[in-house]
């Protein structure tokens, strides 16, 4: 074996071998192990189309489902101390977090975007599960202040979409004190008399669901979600009990009165534009009897 | 037995010491009074140079000492008239979490901590400190009750986090947790937290969201403890001393980043082995805290609450 073999070989193979189907193209579902082909599962907002299984969507996708017309202004999340703690597992945390970023593009594990849904002002705040596991470290806690003051400032919702693992470990008991901020944050939300909408998505867990995800004004859940404070091995591990397969799903939630609503993604905008025009726009011209909009 | 392993040597001291006043009327002509002070002050240097450089991972060891004072020690100590008041009202009474109102130095004061347990029978009583959603809404109860009587709140933190459990999870562990520190946030009246052992993440912050946090030397304030954050970040429980150090978790550390306001000295050997000490120095950290408060109007209590803890993560 020489470079000839190692390098030259493969690539002269790439290019008289005919070009093999890309894998991304066709992906497994998760739940059903149906095949799910791309663009039908795009135009699905990532919902599987045999089973209903809610796969994981991009914020960006989330985003356009969510707002009218799919069109909104994302806004900077703001800058925090760098890794204050110098914490250094296997690996620095600083490096962690320069490589995520490279990888990701994003700053850290949350987007804010305005816009307007059914007509009402909206701020959303959205966890980016794949920004280390959505994990909420000062980055988070800041950006759910900035998305509060913003509704404040411009009489919006506050829209929160968790999707994460729960307090960011690398930052120590900072990540900890972000469990009282985001509090005070949708506190003052509250105050304002505007509404604060969570949409717990999976994964809600840890500290971030003992914190800001259970204090809305309303909880919606989306289909399946993993939602709970301790993790499920943890559990078994601690109390060697069985637990029913549907243990901390969105459903199992609804069932023991934690969550208002489970609503599938395809209808999301619909519902929640409805709530934030219930609230918000409270008189309006009365829509033409039921009857008469059969007849027409 | 728990003796901890980095004090063998002070304690096999302390062991010989308690030989030799034993055989105080031995004949052999040794000075026996004067081997004992030999030997005690030895022990003393020994105590002293073993405590003053404690690692994070020993800290942990001595924030969990089961000689360690617990919620009750203090009560028992500092509060008269303690009167525990129990239940949630709405499923169950939780033993984890106690509260109620007693006098402190003649101050009317809402009480609320974590017990621990000193055996194996209370410690099951007691879920060994950890506790579920009824806790968390009892302490809810208890800061609204305090509110309503403007009386101020002390709360005395020690677990090793909130029960993982399938029934406080049915019964909605997050939404209680999220609860208690928005009522700590709500209450008008000043609440002062000190964290006596171990300040085990949300279990801990639950009733730590107060106008001034104190920690006692050795005790231990984490988002996670040291063993699953090894487990998760090493991918094995063997790194639990790693994990300690990297995760700032003692009461300097927090001191250093301001994210605690003080720290309560222990005196040297720990609060394990001088508990009424121990319990004396927290009651003068508790009283210089309510009189510093005693003349701040409800907004201002609430204000200052609020505004201390939208600057942590910002300003570190």
């Amino acid at each position: 074996m020489n470079w000839l073999t190692n390098i030259i070989r493969p690539r002269i193979q790439s290019l008289v071998e005919p070009k093999e189907v890309p894998d991304n193209l066709w992906q497994k579902c998760d739940a059903c192990e149906g095949m799910l082909f791309h663009r039908d599962l795009k135009n699905n907002a990532n919902v599987c189309y045999h089973c209903g299984h809610h796969l994981r969507i991009t914020v960006k996708e989330r985003l356009a489902l969510l707002f009218d017309g799919g069109q909104y202004e994302k806004m900077d999340i703001p800058d925090v101390p760098f890794d204050p703690l110098k914490f250094k597992d296997r690996k620095k945390y600083s490096d962690r977090l320069k490589d995520t970023r490279s990888k990701t593009g994003l700053k850290d594990a949350m987007t804010i975007a305005k816009g307007t849904i059914k007509g009402q002002p909206a701020v959303i705040a959205a966890f980016n599960f794949s920004f280390m596991g959505g994990s909420m470290g000062a980055a988070v806690g800041e950006s759910i202040v900035k998305a509060a003051e913003e509704a404040i400032k411009t009489r919006s919702a506050l829209i929160i979409i968790p999707a994460s693992g729960g307090a960011r470990m690398q930052e120590s008991v900072i990540s900890l004190m972000q469990m009282p901020r985001t509090i005070i944050a949708v506190e003052m939300v509250k105050e304002n008399h505007l509404p604060y909408i969570v949409l717990l998505t999976d994964p809600t867990t840890g500290g971030v669901s003992a914190s800001f995800a259970m204090v809305g004004d309303i909880h919606i859940a989306e289909p399946g979600a993993t939602i709970g404070f301790a993790g499920r091995r943890v559990i078994q591990e601690t109390v060697r009990e069985e637990l029913p397969d549907d243990f901390q799903t969105a459903e199992y939630l609804l069932e023991h009165g934690m969550v208002d609503r489970v609503v599938p993604r395809q209808k999301l905008h619909d519902e929640i534009g409805t709530i934030l025009d219930l609230l918000m726009n409270k008189k309006r011209t009365p829509s033409a009897p039921k009857s008469e909009q059969e007849a027409a | 037995m728990n003796q901890l392993d980095f004090e063998k040597p002070v304690l096999e001291l302390e062991g010989k010491i308690a030989e030799l006043r034993h055989m105080n009327s031995d004949e052999d002509g040794m000075n026996i009074a004067e081997e004992v002070e030999r030997m005690t002050a030895k022990a003393d240097r020994l105590l002293q140079s073993t405590y003053s450089k404690l690692t994070p991972a020993q800290k942990v060891q001595v924030a969990r000492h089961q000689n360690r004072p617990h919620f009750k020690d203090y009560i028992v100590e500092l509060i008269e008239d303690f009167t525990p008041l129990a239940g949630d009202r709405n499923f169950a009474e939780d033993h984890a979490l106690i509260g109620g109102l007693g006098r402190f130095n003649g101050q009317s004061v809402m009480v609320i901590g974590q017990e621990k347990g000193n055996d194996t029978e209370s410690r099951i009583k007691h879920n060994f400190g950890m506790t579920r959603p009824e806790g968390y809404r009892k302490a809810q109860r208890l800061l609204a009750m305090a509110d309503q009587f403007q009386i101020p709140v002390i709360t005395l933190v020690d677990t090793a986090g909130a029960y993982p459990g399938r029934g406080a999870e049915e019964r909605g562990q997050s939404e209680a947790i999220a609860k208690s520190i928005e009522s700590c946030l709500r209450t008008h009246v000043p609440i002062i937290s000190v964290v006596i052992g171990e300040g085990g993440s949300g279990g801990a912050i639950a009733i730590a969201t107060a106008n001034k946090v104190f920690m006692l030397e050795h005790s231990i304030y984490s988002v996670i403890s040291p063993e699953g954050c090894a487990s998760i970040l090493w991918r094995s429980g063997e790194h639990a001393q790693d994990a300690a150090a990297a995760l700032k978790l003692t009461a300097q550390d927090l001191k250093s980043f301001n994210l605690i306001d003080d720290i309560i000295d222990e005196p040297i050997g720990g609060a394990h082995r001088y508990r009424t000490e121990t319990i004396h120095n927290v009651g003068i950290k508790i009283q210089a805290a309510l009189d510093e408060l005693s003349d701040w109007d409800k907004d201002k209590i609430v204000k200052d609450r609020r505004e201390k803890f939208l600057k942590f993560g910002r300003d570190i």
